[in-house]
């Protein structure tokens, strides 16, 4: 009996201990796991995007970076989903549509339910690539090209079921030819490489990555998979205004999520804060530097972009 | 001459406090075991935040190149390469300790470390267009050979026998296929939540490396407690230098073949140390000495690992491709300050370009002073007990493994490899090896994979990767390394069978 009241009494404080935790949160550092290496684009705009976490007018602690890569992001994600404390103090950076092609395609243990959304930050749209001496001066140059020569036309990009993957799998549809994907196994910047070196005849790549090699004068930004054209390349248009009927499902859209599963008033908390965080002008200005383009978004807007994208996915998926 | 302009940028209070900073802190981090180049490049980003681009730059070029140096003193007192850069220095430089001349062997790494690393970095001043081109060369079916020139190292490596090198760097290759492959996103031999990812070669390189050790030690216990303190030699500075500069063909032939290695993107770093290793003990007149404290071993081998430093920089700083992983973590160091590497790079912020190379070139020298000067008290490590050795060993390797990605399951794959590599060791095989195998796999299935996809679409596998000038060299070094294996092999075994008549005449007179 003793023992009982003393169980129950110990199970009263760690609930009240729970409940006011969750009003003090957060107490001590946030972890923020990347599911990629350091120095890769998203594990670089995490480090930006989270450096005035400290602040007293937003978290008040400082929040930490955890790289977990491998496997195009699923041992991260796997990890996330499976392993990761629900305690919001585990928050994680997603790319869409990253884990929810990945989640369709299967062999990995999450789905786009698996996690909250808490905020987004930023939208890195694909654009198609070529070396700087290459015949190709339009999207319809290297349709043309492609219809001649089905099959033939080699093309790069940072992987499978990635966001340059869906852009590859969206041209093919759109312009009904044959293409040759060469994933690569080093992810962007290999791909990248392989454009330049001539290994490939043009690729698929990341806005930001591709600015910086044209500023470089290495390559020629012949398109972007995107609604709208990108106030960093003002005057490369989009694939739609050249005919190509494309939308912006394979734009890589990053932000911050946290496990199914974490308290509702943390979710509520960090979903208050975290998007003022990010439109702090420290932050806006070292983005803008980067060549990184932002887009703030709230909890509520993720949830329906997720939605959006995974029922887009799944139709573009279905036919592989 | 531009960069002559800007070397009194580096000596202003500030920016030689950082350098001197980023140094020291380098070699402390390049010596814990698991704290890889990247690992510390990337702790060390935040602080640069505040900085100007230049400083910043000057604390992370400086911590590049003094960690991997510093990864030098865990493999030559501990037997922990502290990343795969400084596996080829174990095979020596332990040996070395072992015998007491612990500091010997640092003091030679430094200078040797020191030679190459500044010679690197004169290349990457002087011949950095030329070598872009030649960076760029190298496409998958080029990437595919020089990763089968790796495996045909393995057999030669640090093993009594060929056939057994060559089993342990089977072992290496399959052990590489676990985990998700990096291309067709496919699952291969996941039994195990911890392997999901593949088996990082962190953790697998301390596992291999120390864990036989640890047990070994443990299984000696306090039997002979008196024996095991050695005795540590002294070794004064001034012979170490004569030893470096008198052993011209190893120094040379590491620092070359570093800075040609070191170029290649994706490859680099990884093998520098061990192919420029190999190469020596197959053009050393000595080369039976190898592997038994041998001192071109570890000039070699060092000078290898930091000649890479400076070419490795050559893709990121004039294409803006990072070459390696810790050229990418430098790419966000650069970025967050919005500079963009390549021409704007140089034409735009002269001052920030030159003086972050200078202080490469600076730094070189300041970590080798720095090593020198605790080559002395760091090689006292060999008096320490076993019993007590083993336990910091054991706690280095637990810290190292999971400070890679923050998992248990590292440390329990460091844990396993580790025992599963004492028992192997008993019968002669050895880690190199199988290192070697684990880290070339990966490397050569890709490149096949991708090199093949665009040989389908375009030609044939035939033309993609038997024809070309640059696919024929390197098939012919490929067959040329086989063959002298062969070789060798060949005429160990005569000589071994002719040792036995002899011994028997021997016997019945």
């Amino acid at each position: 009996m003793k023992n009982l009241i003393a169980s129950a009494a110990i199970a009263l404080t760690a609930l009240a201990g729970g409940a006011l935790a969750d009003e003090n949160y957060p107490e001590r550092p946030i972890m923020l796991m990347v599911s990629y290496g350091a120095g890769g684009a998203t594990d670089f705009q995490a480090r930006i995007v989270t450096m005035t976490a400290g602040n007293e007018d937003a978290l008040g602690m400082p929040i930490a970076i955890i790289n977990k890569p491998g496997a195009g992001g699923r041992v991260g994600w796997n990890w996330f989903a499976g392993q990761a404390e629900s305690d919001g103090y585990t928050l994680g950076a997603y790319n869409v549509p990253h884990f929810i092609a990945q989640s369709i395609e299967g062999g990995v243990s999450y789905a786009a339910d698996s996690f909250e959304p808490i905020a987004n930050w930023g939208a890195d749209p694909a654009v198609f690539v070529v070396a700087a001496d290459s015949e190709f001066n339009s999207m319809n140059d290297v349709v043309d090209y492609a219809a001649a020569n089905p099959g033939k036309l080699t093309f790069s990009g940072a992987g499978l079921f990635v966001g340059h993957h869906i852009a590859a799998l969206q041209l093919e549809k759109a312009a009904g030819v044959k293409l040759a994907y060469i994933p690569n196994d080093k992810g962007g910047a290999g791909a990248m490489k392989a454009v330049i070196a001539g290994e490939v005849l043009g690729g698929v790549n990341n806005l930001s990555d591709a600015f910086r090699a044209r500023e470089a004068g290495n390559v020629k930004i012949l398109g972007v998979f995107d609604l709208e054209r990108n106030d960093f390349l003002p005057d490369v248009p989009t694939l739609k205004e050249q005919g190509f009927d494309i939308d912006n499902s394979s734009v890589n859209f990053r932000g911050v999520m946290v496990p199914k599963g974490t308290p509702q008033p943390i979710i509520d908390k960090l979903a208050a804060v975290v998007p003022t965080m990010f439109a702090n002008g420290r932050v806006a200005s070292k983005m803008k530097a980067g060549g990184s383009p932002m887009h703030i978004m709230t909890r509520d807007e993720v949830i329906e972009m997720w939605k959006a994208r995974e029922v887009a996915l799944k139709e573009l998926l279905a036919g592989l | 001459m531009d960069f002559l302009a800007y070397f009194g940028d580096v000596f202003t209070p500030i920016n030689f406090g950082l350098l001197l900073i980023g140094t020291i802190g380098g070699l402390l981090l390049g010596a814990t075991p698991g704290l890889s180049p990247t690992m510390a490049v990337a702790l060390l980003i935040p602080f640069t935040f505040k900085l100007e681009p230049a400083q910043g730059l000057i604390l992370l070029g400086a911590a590049y190149t003094s960690t991997v140096a510093g990864g030098a003193v865990s493999a030559i007192l501990l037997k922990i390469p502290g990343a795969p850069a400084n596996i080829a220095t174990t095979l020596d430089g332990h040996t070395m300790a072992k015998k007491g001349q612990g500091a010997r062997a640092l003091q030679l790494s430094f200078l040797a470390s020191a030679v190459g690393g500044v010679f690197g970095v004169l290349l990457l001043i002087f011949l950095t267009p030329v070598l872009a081109q030649w960076a760029l060369a190298f496409g998958p079916s080029h990437l595919f050979w020089l990763a089968i020139l790796g495996v045909t190292v393995i057999g030669t490596l640090d093993s009594s026998s060929v056939v057994k090198g060559l089993l342990s760097g089977c072992i290496g290759l399959w052990l590489a296929t676990v985990g998700f492959d990096d291309i067709m996103g496919a699952q291969r031999f996941i039994f195990h939540d911890a392997v999901s990812g593949g088996i990082n070669v962190i953790p697998a390189l301390i596992g291999l490396f120390a864990i036989p050790q640890v047990i070994g030690m443990f299984a000696k216990g306090r039997r002979s407690l008196d024996a095991e303190i050695l005795t540590v030699e002294r070794h004064p500075i001034s012979m170490a230098f004569g030893e470096v500069f008198s052993r011209l063909r190893a120094l040379s032939i590491g620092t070359i073949t570093g800075s040609v290695i070191g170029l290649i993107p994706g490859v680099g770093g990884q093998i520098a140390g061990l192919v420029a290793y190999d190469q020596s003990k197959k053009m050393s007149p000595e080369r039976d000495k190898f592997g038994t404290g041998h001192s071109e071993g570890v000039i070699a081998a060092e000078s290898a690992n930091n000649a890479m430093v400076g070419p490795s920089l050559v893709p990121l700083l004039t294409l803006s491709i990072p070459g390696s992983p810790t050229a990418a973590v430098l790419l966000g160091g650069l970025l967050i300050h919005g500079i963009f590497p390549g021409s704007d790079l140089f034409d735009n912020h002269p001052d920030v370009a030159w003086t972050f190379i200078n202080s490469m070139l600076i730094g070189q020298i300041l970590m080798c002073i720095f090593g020198l000067y605790i080559a002395g008290l760091a090689a006292r490590v060999a008096q320490v007990p076993n019993a007590v050795m083993a336990a910091v060993v054991l706690g280095l390797a637990v810290f190292g493994s999971y400070s890679v990605q923050h998992s248990m399951g590292d440390v329990y794959v460091m844990a396993t490899l580790g025992t599963g590599m004492y028992f192997l060791e008993r019968f002669g095989f050895s880690a190199a090896p199988l290192v070697l195998g684990l880290i070339l796999g990966p490397i050569a299935e890709a490149n096949f994979v991708q090199g093949s996809m665009i040989a389908n679409a375009t030609s044939s596998i035939g033309s993609y990767f038997f024809t070309g000038p640059l696919n024929l060299v390197l098939i012919a070094i490929v067959v040329a390394s086989v063959g002298y294996s062969v070789w060798q092999e060949l005429r160990h075994r005569r000589l071994s069978a002719q040792e036995k008549v002899m011994a028997k005449k021997d016997a019945i007179t």
